[in-house]
């Protein structure tokens, strides 16, 4: 323990391969939110985010029904469901959140058929915890090349769409005005949302997913008022509160009452809130210097 | 079977829900509160965990959980944006719910029917705890009707007649975790919303006098729960599935009445 990084980095942190696994998905999966998540907080989707999340729970119970693989239960249920909220209203602010809690119901009341199903055909009772709470530490290696495709997707649609997502997100009005098709636009961040939360849930658990879509963004946005700058701090606040929180948890191994760790997705909300809160005090007068 | 003695109990409580889901609903409804309303539910869950670790009660962890989360979307809500606040405070109650289920291992069974219900087990002594929140919850609607009903109708003419925004809107986040700790152990914290905002908003869109659209939203919402017992009953399925489906189906009825009606009065004009 005479080495100063020990203190830190438990013994056996970075040979452990479940560790790997998780740092490495996590990452990604922490990476996308961030950036996807600016414009969630800029749109004032967070509700649609978080309720995309819950939702894509409903296509991993049933992947286990029917056999396939959990991705695209996860990623294809989010993406259906961004279509439907799109189809009955989410563009409209006033009607917006009461259509996200309508799809989310009716996806929520399926998810807890499948599980029920789940639960008496193949007798896994711990569904029900992995759907709220999700864990990092049960990765496998094996997925994590199809996440990172399916994650550059989502960058992809963010990075491509950035001016006329960003001219959308912040006066429609004019985005019209200018000929953007600003409904295609909004299904088009609706999707890159519901991949980057399916993506995140699958990897580190719903609450996490929307943790680092939301904390994050709201972080950075209230530190600069440059939405570049922005969706760059958001995406590396998450990368640094998800990889933090995994080391926090492995070292709380040894942490009491019951030297079994605890979980990491209270680390990392925990970071990310303190987070918030620090910025909120803090971003008062950068915000108003930065505006010129 | 299902009027058999035992399910009595399960109809007496499921009714008294109902008939909160559908008061307060409305009001959710009007004010676009669905995040809220969502997310309170949501979060009270984890304190069931932490009342499970201390060894108190289930309905004392979800009443804590469910205030100190109004309290923390009200504060948060004042200087930012209200669905970054309600996120955020969210995850972090479900993270130190996640905390709390780290240390103990005897409570996974609650677990599924706290999230998705359970209408067979309630007992006799549930019914004077819930009848009192329930009681707590339509007088607090009823002696605040005006003040909430004029500050999410109008906020600018609510705060010039000296009505405090805040205040109502802190008012209104208790009596969301009142009605939510009431609710969470029949209906389960999923779907709780599910009662909250599908009968309210078919209700809404199908008349605009607000005392009928109440009235409608509580009516509404009892369909819904004893469809869904019923049912749940029958098919021996979770009972959530049957009110998340049923909640859709009510608001998928009214856009449908609503836009039948819009077509035909269209026509009428041209």
């Amino acid at each position: 323990m005479s080495d100063p990084l020990g203190l830190i980095f438990a013994p056996g942190f970075f040979e452990s391969s479940p560790v790997q696994a998780a740092l490495i998905a996590g990452g990604i999966a922490a990476l996308v939110s961030g950036v996807v998540g600016a414009f969630t907080v800029l749109r004032g989707q967070s509700y649609a985010g978080h309720a995309l999340a819950d939702i894509s729970v409903t296509g991993g119970s049933a992947s286990f029904l029917i056999g396939i693989s959990p991705l695209w239960g996860f990623a294809g249920t989010g993406v259906f469901a961004a279509g439907v909220m799109d189809m009955i209203g989410v563009r409209k602010p006033r009607g917006r959140d009461l259509a996200t809690g309508i799809v989310r119901g009716a996806g929520l009341g399926l998810a807890a058929l499948f599980l029920y199903w789940d639960a008496t055909t193949t007798n896994t009772s711990g569904v029900a915890i992995t759907v709220l709470f999700g864990s990092p530490f049960t990765i496998s290696n094996g997925v994590i090349p199809l996440v990172a495709a399916l994650s550059i997707v989502a960058l992809g649609i963010v990075l491509v769409g950035y001016r006329p997502l960003l001219l959308s997100s912040v006066n429609s009005d004019l985005a019209v005005a200018r000929g953007i098709p600003v409904r295609l636009v909004g299904l088009a961040c609706l999707i890159a949302i519901a991949l980057a939360v399916a993506l995140s849930a699958l990897t580190i658990g719903t609450i996490l997913s929307t943790a680092l879509l939301v904390g994050p963004a709201a972080t950075a946005l209230r530190l600069t008022s440059r939405p570049g700058w922005a969706t760059a701090l958001a995406g590396l606040i998450a990368v640094a509160a998800t990889w933090l929180g995994i080391v926090l948890a492995y070292d709380s191994f040894t942490w009491p009452p019951k030297h079994h760790g605890w979980p990491v997705s209270f680390f990392v909300v925990a970071l990310i809130f303190a987070g918030y809160l620090l910025a909120q005090l803090a971003g008062r007068d950068p915000g108003r210097r930065q505006e010129r | 079977m299902l009027f058999a003695s035992f399910m009595a109990n399960t109809w007496i409580v499921a009714t008294m829900v109902a008939v909160v889901a559908g008061v307060v609903g409305f009001f959710v409804v009007l004010r676009g509160a669905a995040f809220v309303a969502d997310a309170v539910p949501q979060g009270a869950f984890a304190g069931a965990a932490g009342a499970s670790l201390l060894g108190v009660n289930t309905l004392v962890g979800v009443a804590a959980f469910a205030v100190a989360g109004a309290f923390g979307i009200g504060w948060l809500g004042r200087r930012g944006g209200r669905d970054v606040a309600t996120a955020l405070t969210l995850v972090l109650m479900l993270g130190v719910g996640a905390l709390f289920l780290s240390f103990t291992s005897q409570y996974s069974d609650e677990i599924f029917s706290l999230l998705f219900g359970e209408v067979l087990g309630v007992s006799s002594s549930d019914i004077v705890p819930v009848a009192i929140l329930s009681a707590a919850c339509v007088l607090a609607v009823m002696l605040l009707y005006r003040p909430l009903l004029l500050s999410s109708l109008a906020p600018e003419s609510s705060a010039a007649r000296g009505v405090s925004n805040t205040k109502i809107e802190l008012a209104f986040l208790i009596i969301v975790a009142l009605a939510t700790t009431l609710t969470l152990p029949v209906v389960g914290a999923l779907l709780i919303f599910s009662l909250m905002i599908g009968p309210p908003a078919a209700a809404r869109s199908l008349t605009s006098n607000p005392l009928s659209a109440l009235g409608l939203s509580v009516v509404l919402a009892i369909v819904t729960v004893w469809v869904a017992i019923a049912a749940s009953f029958e098919t021996n399925w979770p009972v959530g599935f049957f009110v998340g489906v049923g909640g859709a189906a009510c608001y998928a009825a009214g856009r449908l009445i609503v836009s039948f009606r819009g077509s035909r009065v269209q026509l009428s004009q041209s």
